[in-house]
């Protein structure tokens, strides 16, 4: 088996993997909300990646410069999805996500 | 044009009656029984004086009036008036419903004199006058229509008059469904001729009759004229009461003798003859509807005398006498002698409303009991009512020198000359009408006057409901009219059943009318047949319908007509039917008993009239009645509550309850649903492109 030069198919490939991994992981997942918001951080991360990649084999420096925004909204996103985490509990007393289903019609 | 008369003298003419209706119907309580009769009287006794000056003035002066009394109201270019045509025709229908009104208000004061309706009937036929003569006297459709609804109007107050009564009400409410069905037609042809001439006015309109005549209807094949002509003619089917049309008037005998014999015998049944002649110019253009009107009388001419002779209810007997009068009045409308028609009108008003009054009488003094089977021999007893009945049965059948005989004669004459489409069968009817009406009008002749003396021991007792208790047994006076509550109690008492002669205010009316139903055929004919009596209010188009320039040429005189008569089978069949009548009904009473018992299908079929109250009330009447429902239940109720209103309803709900399983409140279900819907988005837009780097 030999290994050959690391393409940009193999980076998209993880890309790909992660972000299937993150899809999964907030369809089984039905315990912890927390979980959840990982899962779409897990998921920017691997739409960081594609970005990071294709801007290297096209040498745009672009997509590098996209990927720092991401990171800094994502970070922001996750301090205020964690606060409005941390309310729901004060008020719901849980955050298992089977339990949070008031917009069932 | 000697002269014009003046307009309010003409007003008066209406307005008198009017007034007295008003005094008697509003303050008959203030001016009481004796005052009602009074004012109500003093009022047609005013038109009725007025009206012969008038026809004096037309007859004698040649004088006219045509002309507008008031203007309503203007639509356009459409003038909405009250206005007076005077002409011959116009001045005659005036004496003739003046003088059988004040005839019949006279016999009323006796008819009705224990009724408690007393002031309310003054003021209804009152109204009636009043009715009638804005309907004869009127030069416009508008008013014409008015006058036409409102003697309806009256005839179903009078009908259902004794309204405690069931029967009553079941013919007024008859008599007014049946006339609106010939009021449609009639409204319909008058709507024709506002949209083609443009104006309500009789004269405008015949000035543009020939223009009319060239007009095709819209969309169809036929002519406008024709449309026009049959609309109006359904109009007066129903208000002359023709076939298929007639069932109400055998059923509106329900309603006091004095009216039936003013309105439903002597002038509203005849309107529809008065309109058409009337409408004379519009009707000579067009064969079709002349044909139709002489196959329609026909047919109730010859077959409502069928039926006349199986009743035995005396006013029933008459009523249908009447129908089969006013058949021969439209064969002579069809035949186009308008004059012939118009002429009979008259002599029948007379002796068609002598001929109820004296039964009128004969009921009185039978104590209310109307069938004829419990008479006989009353001749000794009621002499006036006897003479003057027999003079207007011998008026009716038309024996020569009567009235009747002349105006029938010249009907039966102007078929024969007729040369439309159905004219032989209307000749075969109206000559075959003459034995019929002989025998049926004898029939009653004899059953009533003569033979044995049956009121003693009534061997038909009237029914409960048949009798003229008519107030019910909650009212005062009812009770204490010496009728009739009770059969029973009459039987008891011995000095009751025995009849007696009416009183003055009876027979005098009955004289009064006697004497024009014998001797105005004989006066009249010449003016009103050959003279220009009618010269400016008939027209007839000579080349095309000869019958009146037959009749014209074969006419010396009403001497000459009687010896001619002589020879020809008219006369004959109707002795004929007198000598049949007299036969059966006194000589041998056992053969109609043994006839009926022989022909039990035929006395079937006319003793339920054709079954055209069944079919009426079977089919056109349960057929609307299943129609309203189908369309109610299924249309209304089934379609658009059900199916339109409920069912959008319904079906917003059905698909609600499908869709809201998607709101199933978990996240991870929207997180699907929405990366299945990008994924889906992204290759619906993306399929072309990814065959390429595969594809290569």
């Amino acid at each position: 088996m030999s290994l050959g030069p690391v393409t940009l198919g193999h980076f998209l490939s993880v890309g790909a993997i992660l972000f299937a991994l993150s899809v999964i992981g907030i369809f089984l997942n039905r315990k912890n909300l927390i979980v959840l918001l990982m899962a779409i951080e897990l998921m920017l991360l691997a739409v960081n990646l594609n970005f990071v990649a294709f801007s290297y084999y096209l040498g745009d420096m672009a997509g590098q410069v996209f990927v720092f925004f991401i990171l800094t909204v994502a970070a922001a996103e996750s301090a205020i999805g964690l606060a409005i985490l941390v309310v729901l509990f004060r008020s719901r007393s849980t955050i298992a996500v089977d339990e949070l289903d008031t917009l069932k019609g | 044009m000697a002269q014009t008369l003046s307009a309010s003298l003409l007003l008066a003419v209406p307005m008198a009656p009017l007034v007295g209706a008003i005094i008697a119907g509003l303050f008959g309580r203030q001016v009481g029984r004796r005052g009602a009769h009074t004012v109500a009287i003093l009022g047609v006794a005013i038109a009725f004086a007025i009206s012969s000056w008038v026809l004096y003035a037309v007859a004698v002066d040649g004088a006219r009036f045509n002309g507008t009394i008031y203007e309503w109201m203007r639509v356009g270019d459409l003038k909405m008036e009250i206005g007076f045509l005077v002409d011959g025709l116009t001045a005659m229908m005036m004496v003739v419903v003046t003088f059988v009104s004040l005839m019949v208000h006279v016999y009323t004061i006796g008819y009705m004199a224990d009724d408690p309706g007393y002031q309310r009937f003054f003021s209804y036929i009152s109204l009636f006058t009043f009715s009638m003569l804005m309907l004869v006297m009127s030069n416009n459709f508008l008013q014409l229509f008015f006058g036409w609804e409102a003697v309806g109007l009256v005839s179903y107050l009078l009908i259902g008059f004794w309204y405690t009564r069931p029967t009553a009400i079941f013919a007024n409410l008859k008599a007014f469904l049946v006339n609106r069905v010939g009021d449609f037609g009639f409204i319909l042809g008058i709507g024709l001729i506002v949209t083609f001439a443009g104006t309500l006015d009789y004269a405008e309109t015949f000035a543009r009759g020939s223009e009319l005549a060239q007009l095709p209807f819209p969309g169809l094949d036929w002519r406008l004229i024709t449309v026009i002509c049959i609309c109006l003619f359904i109009g007066a089917m129903g208000k002359s009461a023709q076939f298929p049309l007639h069932v109400w008037l055998p059923d509106s005998m329900e309603g006091p003798t004095p009216i039936s014999a003013l309105i439903h015998a002597a002038t509203m049944v005849t309107a529809g003859i008065f309109m058409v002649a009337r409408m004379s110019p519009l009707f000579e253009l067009s064969d079709t509807a002349l044909s139709v009107v002489l196959v329609i009388g026909a047919i109730t001419a010859l077959f409502m005398g069928f039926l006349g002779i199986i009743q035995n209810d005396i006013k029933r007997v008459v009523a249908y006498s009447t129908l089969s009068q006013l058949g021969y009045m439209t064969v002579a409308l069809g035949a186009s002698a308008y004059s012939v028609a118009v002429f009979h009108l008259m002599t029948h008003a007379f002796f068609k409303a002598l001929l109820f009054l004296a039964a009128g009488s004969v009921i009185i003094g039978m104590h209310h009991d109307q069938d004829i089977r419990n008479m006989g021999g009353l001749r000794k007893y009621m002499p006036i009512t006897w003479i003057t009945a027999l003079l207007g049965s011998l008026a009716l059948i038309g024996t020569p020198f009567f009235s009747g005989f002349y105006s029938k004669d010249s009907i039966i004459e102007a078929v024969h000359a007729s040369q439309l489409a159905g004219a032989g069968f209307a000749y075969f009817a109206v000559v075959a009408g003459v034995f019929v009406t002989a025998f049926y009008s004898f029939r009653m002749y004899f059953l009533v006057f003569h033979g044995p003396e049956r009121f003693r021991d009534k061997p038909f007792p009237p029914p409960a409901h048949d009798d003229h208790a008519h107030a019910g047994a909650g009212d005062p006076h009812g009770s204490a009219h010496e009728s009739h509550a009770e059969p029973d109690a009459h039987a008891a008492d011995a000095h009751a059943p025995t009849p007696h002669e009416s009183p003055a205010v009876v027979t005098l009316p009955l004289v009064l009318l006697a004497i024009p139903s014998v001797v105005i055929g004989f006066l009249t004919i010449g003016p009103m047949l050959f003279g220009d009596f009618f010269r400016d209010s008939i027209v007839a188009d000579v080349q095309r319908h000869p019958a009146m320039e037959e009749l014209a040429r074969a006419y010396h005189g009403p001497l000459a007509m009687v010896t001619h008569s002589l020879g020809t089978p008219v006369l004959w069949l109707a002795v004929a039917g007198v000598a049949l009548a007299w036969f059966f009904y006194l000589v041998r009473p056992a053969i109609p008993a043994a006839l009926l018992h022989r022909l039990s299908w035929l006395h079937r079929l006319l003793d339920n009239k054709y079954y055209a109250d069944w079919f009426n009330e079977n089919v056109l009447a349960r057929g609307a009645r299943a129609l309203g429902n189908g369309l109610w239940k299924r249309g209304d109720v089934g379609l658009i509550d059900g199916i339109l209103i409920d069912g959008s309803a319904r079906g917003i709900t059905a698909i609600s309850a499908v869709t809201r399983h998607f709101q199933s409140g978990y996240l991870y279900w929207y997180a699907l649903v929405m990366i299945v819907g990008v994924i889906g988005l992204m290759t619906w837009q993306l399929w072309p492109f990814l065959g390429a780097p595969f594809g290569q």
